[in-house]
């Protein structure tokens, strides 16, 4: 067992917010000097030196008055944090060696705003963000999505040295949110042959090069397809149709894992299956996947792309 | 050297930084040497075209260049980096040379932190009440440029002065606790630099023709007197400063041996006293003659100046008695009497002779003084621009010229007397003062400065005579104001005849004294003082850090609960509405949680028709506030609810 991990765990106790909203409190925030706050304090020590050493009666007057500052700094920099209210969002799926987005929600139920806030899941990604009085305002905190797979959130350091600068309040906020991490695609040449082609024997789907006709648009259409003009005829009230062509190569494509090099890795293989999907969505043929352990039929549009990845992102579940 | 974005300084946080470094480092302007100021101001300049340009800053090199030649220029001006003005002139050359550097908010904030301290060093200066407001102003600027440093970009420069403003109004609490509790320490904690007094203005310990008068062109406060007794007529009060015994032939000079301890019969009852001297840099208490009780640390003596062991470098307060009317040394010791006879051989012939010839004459001592003294008030001018005298300036001051200020009476006055064979002397000091009648306290300053003399004889000791009063009593009877003629170089502070602005300044001076005796004067005594007052006598200093410990603990847990805990304000109408529901609570019907004012106002109806109209009224009054266009209009909500309540 780490000894890290455990103690952060066993200091800061760690768990899992939920999903509901959360309202920082005084026992989750944590403040320290800062670097300029160390800086300061020096200064104020010398000064007070300075002001006994000369006997300047405004000389401690002004040392102590720097000294409240500071206290009423401190005072100032945890109140930006207090009560501040964190509602976990949404979350995009991405592909792997993306940037996944975490959305969380900020709100501030005070008259004074709260400035300078910095939020960062990933050290090298603060993200900044300040939220009005009375107010409300979304972040995306970014992550690198290295492996395919869900994503959690790690714990999110929110940050703040508002107002002077001289203590550094910060919090860990746990939200349980998860981002579905797409394999990586590869555009490698797939291998197809268990694409069966069907010629022109499946009439109107997929062909793009004569105009046939229209029908009536199913949920699996692309908006891509639908001939506005067409239903708009119709004043809205009939249902919105869509360009059916006819001719050209109608493909329909099965990609199967037993058909990827076997010699590759299974990121690699994933990669593969994932690229021809796209590939496929992007010229509108309709297409199948075939793993070990799940098989979607042919069909096309945003749903069962979405359907194909996730399949491929969990992987071997 | 790369910095991180958000690291970066915002380029609107620049001007702030150039405002802040100005206002704190202005007012040195007025002390320190142009070639100096010149340079910060172009230092300065330079950062604010390359900050309007958007250019790049300097290299590092180039940088290390101007330190260094910075410091040699320094070190030439000073002979020395450090030392009192030394030391502010580096804070202030680095501070223009940090605005080449900003970078970073690190930078930023090292030129804030430098701010800070620049504000310190004026304190070295002047700690006056204009001093401590501009500062006041400097401090604010200064905390508003931190707040605006890390604000980010959704911060404005008027909600952070604001928000500075709150800030430092905040941290007042601590600092008056942390001043009256924190253990004092009367300092220097080690050596101060040879510089850190230098340019007071006072007597110095010598006399010579035109050194007072240049002392009296200055309106500076000298010291301030609160009598505790009746305070004495104007023409009683002579301070006494260095008694100069052995004159050169220009210049008179103080005995350095020690003699016998002063003598002194008193012959009046004492009258008590308050001193608060301000700094001179010299050794002397200017107390009022003859000083009869004098506190520890402070002794006479054998010409009856008293004296302490350490120069005064800052403002002090003695509690000191005079007896007005006293005999001094009736038995004064041979030695001293031989000293106080000679003069130069022979320079001052015509004085001589003029002396000379009233002893042979036969006279008396009293008489040979009072033959002085009708000569002084036959056909002299009392005046502070004297013309130049040469090598026999006491001839030509009686003969030729005879004008001048008191330290040409009283020089040629002891001149005569000792030629005379009269043991004579000259006293410096001051003499007079104006009283202050708001505060009752006796002013006096450098331009009351005075040289009397003082001759001794025999059976009746050392006597006080004063030859200017016989030029112009006026001198000595109200001031030098009414002595001199109109025209004459004295401050214009001094010469103020109307009656609303001396009242103005009697006003000025008074708050100024209450400053210098409350704030500027608490001391480790005055601590002890207040404590005691408070009930807590016989503090050292580990019960007060506890004291002060607790107090600032208490005051933190009150400030953090005032910050934290503040309840939002709630909507006028919402209270209007909780007004009635807590009437309608009264009846025993209570409003559910998810229930809509309508849905309310439904219920009353079938549940108590008596009511239903009037809490109609109120719900329709609320909804138009809510909803309407009742513009905020809050008066038929108010009325339905007081009608609702009836």
């Amino acid at each position: 067992m780490k000894i890290g991990p455990y103690l952060k765990q066993l200091l800061f106790r760690w768990k899992s917010d939920g999903t509901g909203p959360l309202r920082l409190g005084q026992r989750r925030i944590f403040i320290f000097p800062s670097r300029g706050g160390l800086l300061f304090a020096l200064a104020l020590v010398v000064m007070l030196l300075g002001a006994i050493n000369y006997n300047l009666a405004l000389g401690h007057a002004l040392v102590f008055l720097l000294a409240g500052l500071g206290i009423v700094g401190m005072i100032h920099t945890f109140r930006n944090l207090f009560g501040l209210i964190i509602t976990p969002g949404r979350c995009d799926p991405v592909f792997a060696g993306e940037t996944a987005f975490f959305q969380l929600s900020l709100d501030n139920d005070r008259q004074s705003p709260r400035l300078a806030l910095e939020l960062a899941a990933d050290v090298d990604l603060p993200v900044s963000a300040a939220v009005a009085s009375l107010g409300k305002t979304r972040v995306r905190v970014p992550l690198q999505a290295h492996r395919r797979g869900w994503l959690t959130l790690p714990p999110v350091r929110l940050t703040t040295r508002y107002p002077l600068g001289l203590f550094t309040a910060w919090s860990y906020l746990q939200p349980e949110m998860r981002c579905l991490v797409y394999p990586q695609p590869v555009t490698a040449p797939m291998p197809t042959a268990s694409a069966s082609q069907r010629g022109d024997n499946l009439h109107g789907d997929g062909g793009q090069e004569d105009f046939s006709g229209f029908r009536e648009r199913q949920p699996a259409d692309s908006p891509r397809h639908v001939a506005w003009k067409a239903s708009a005829r119709h004043a809205g009230e009939g249902p919105l149709l869509i360009k059916e062509f006819a001719g050209g190569m109608q493909s329909e494509q099965v990609f199967d894992w037993q058909n990827t090099a076997p010699g590759v890795s299974d990121e690699v293989r994933l990669g593969m299956l994932a690229g021809g999907i796209l590939a496929a969505e992007a010229a509108g043929n309709p297409y199948g996947l075939r793993l070990p352990n799940l098989s979607l039929p042919p069909e096309r549009g945003d749903r069962h792309c979405r359907r194909c990845l996730e399949a491929l992102a969990l992987f071997p579940e | 050297m790369s910095t991180r974005a958000d690291q970066a300084l915002e380029r609107q946080a620049s001007p702030w930084l150039f405002a802040s470094a100005v206002a704190t480092a202005a007012p040195h302007v007025s002390h320190q040497a142009y070639w100096l100021s010149a340079l910060s101001l172009l230092l300065l300049l330079w950062a604010v075209r390359l900050w309007w340009k958007d250019e790049r800053l300097p290299g590092r090199w180039l940088l290390i260049l101007l330190v260094v030649a910075g410091c040699a220029g320094i070190l030439i001006e000073f002979r020395t980096l450090f030392g009192r003005d030394a030391g502010v002139a580096m804070l202030v050359v680095f501070m223009a040379m940090k605005l080449l550097e900003l970078k970073s908010r690190r930078d930023a904030m090292v030129v804030v932190v430098l701010g800070y301290f620049l504000l310190l060093t004026h304190y070295l200066y002047s700690q006056s009440i204009p001093t401590g407001i501009w500062l006041l102003f400097a401090l604010w600027l200064l905390t508003t440029t931190l707040i605006r440093l890390h604000g980010g970009p959704s911060n404005t420069g008027g909600a952070s002065l604001r928000y500075a403003a709150r800030l430092c109004l905040q941290a007042i609490p601590f600092m008056l606790v942390l001043y009256l509790l924190f253990p004092r320490i009367s300092g220097p904690l080690w050596g101060l630099p040879s510089d850190a007094h230098a340019g007071m203005t006072g007597l110095s310990d010598s006399m010579s023709p035109g050194s007072i008068s240049r002392l009296a062109q200055s309106a500076d406060i000298a010291f301030r007197a609160r009598f505790i007794d009746a305070p004495p007529a104007k023409h009683k009060l002579y301070w006494r400063g260095p008694v100069l015994e052995n004159f050169d032939g220009t210049t008179w000079r103080p005995h350095t041996g020690q003699g016998a301890a002063a003598a002194l019969d008193r012959m009046s009852p004492p009258v008590r006293y308050e001193l608060t001297l301000e700094a001179h840099n010299q050794r002397w208490i200017l107390a009022l003659d003859a000083p009869v009780s004098l506190p520890e640390g402070i002794f006479l003596n054998a010409a009856l100046a008293a004296t302490q062991r350490q120069p005064v470098t800052e403002r002090q307060r003695f509690a000191l008695a005079a007896s007005l009317d006293y005999r001094f040394n009736a038995d004064e010791d041979p030695q001293t009497l031989q000293r106080n006879l000679s003069i130069p051989a022979q320079a001052n012939p015509k004085t001589r002779a003029l002396a000379l010839g009233w002893r042979q004459t036969g006279l008396r001592p009293e008489e040979i003084i009072r033959k002085a003294q009708d000569l002084f008030a036959a056909e002299f001018t009392y005046t502070l621009q004297p013309p130049l005298l040469g090598p026999n300036g006491i001839d030509e001051f009686l003969f030729v010229t005879r004008r001048g200020f008191c330290e040409h009476y009283a020089g040629a006055f002891v001149f005569l007397m000792r030629a005379a064979g009269i043991p004579a002397r000259v006293v410096t000091g001051y003499q007079g003062g104006e009283l202050n009648p708001l505060d009752g306290h006796l002013v006096v300053r450098q331009s009351d400065a005075h040289a009397w003399a003082e001759v001794w004889l025999e059976g009746r000791g050392w006597l006080r005579v004063d030859p200017t009063a016989s030029v112009s009593p006026a001198r000595i009877e109200t001031g030098i104001v009414d002595a001199l003629a109109f025209g004459e170089p004295l401050p214009a502070l001094v010469q103020l005849r109307a009656d609303w602005l001396r009242n103005l300044r009697y006003r000025w001076e008074a708050v100024n004294n209450a400053w210098n005796q409350h704030i500027l004067g608490y001391d480790p005594q005055r601590q002890r003082e207040l404590l005691s007052r408070l009930g807590l006598p016989d503090t050292d200093w580990r019960s007060l850090a506890t004291l002060m410990g607790i107090v600032c603990g208490i005051l933190l847990a009150a400030t953090t609960a005032w910050t934290l805990y503040q309840r939002p304000r709630i909507d006028p109408a919402l209270r209007l509405w909780h007004k009635a529901l807590r009437q309608l609570a009264r009846r025993q019907v209570h409003c559910a949680p998810w229930e809509t004012p309508m849905a309310l106002a439904q219920r009353v109806r079938e549940q108590h028709p008596e009511l239903g109209e009037a809490f109609q009224n109120v719900v329709d009054a609320y909804l138009r506030v809510r909803y309407g266009d009742a513009n905020d209009n809050l008066t038929p909500l108010r009325d339905a609810v007081a009608r609702f309540e009836q």
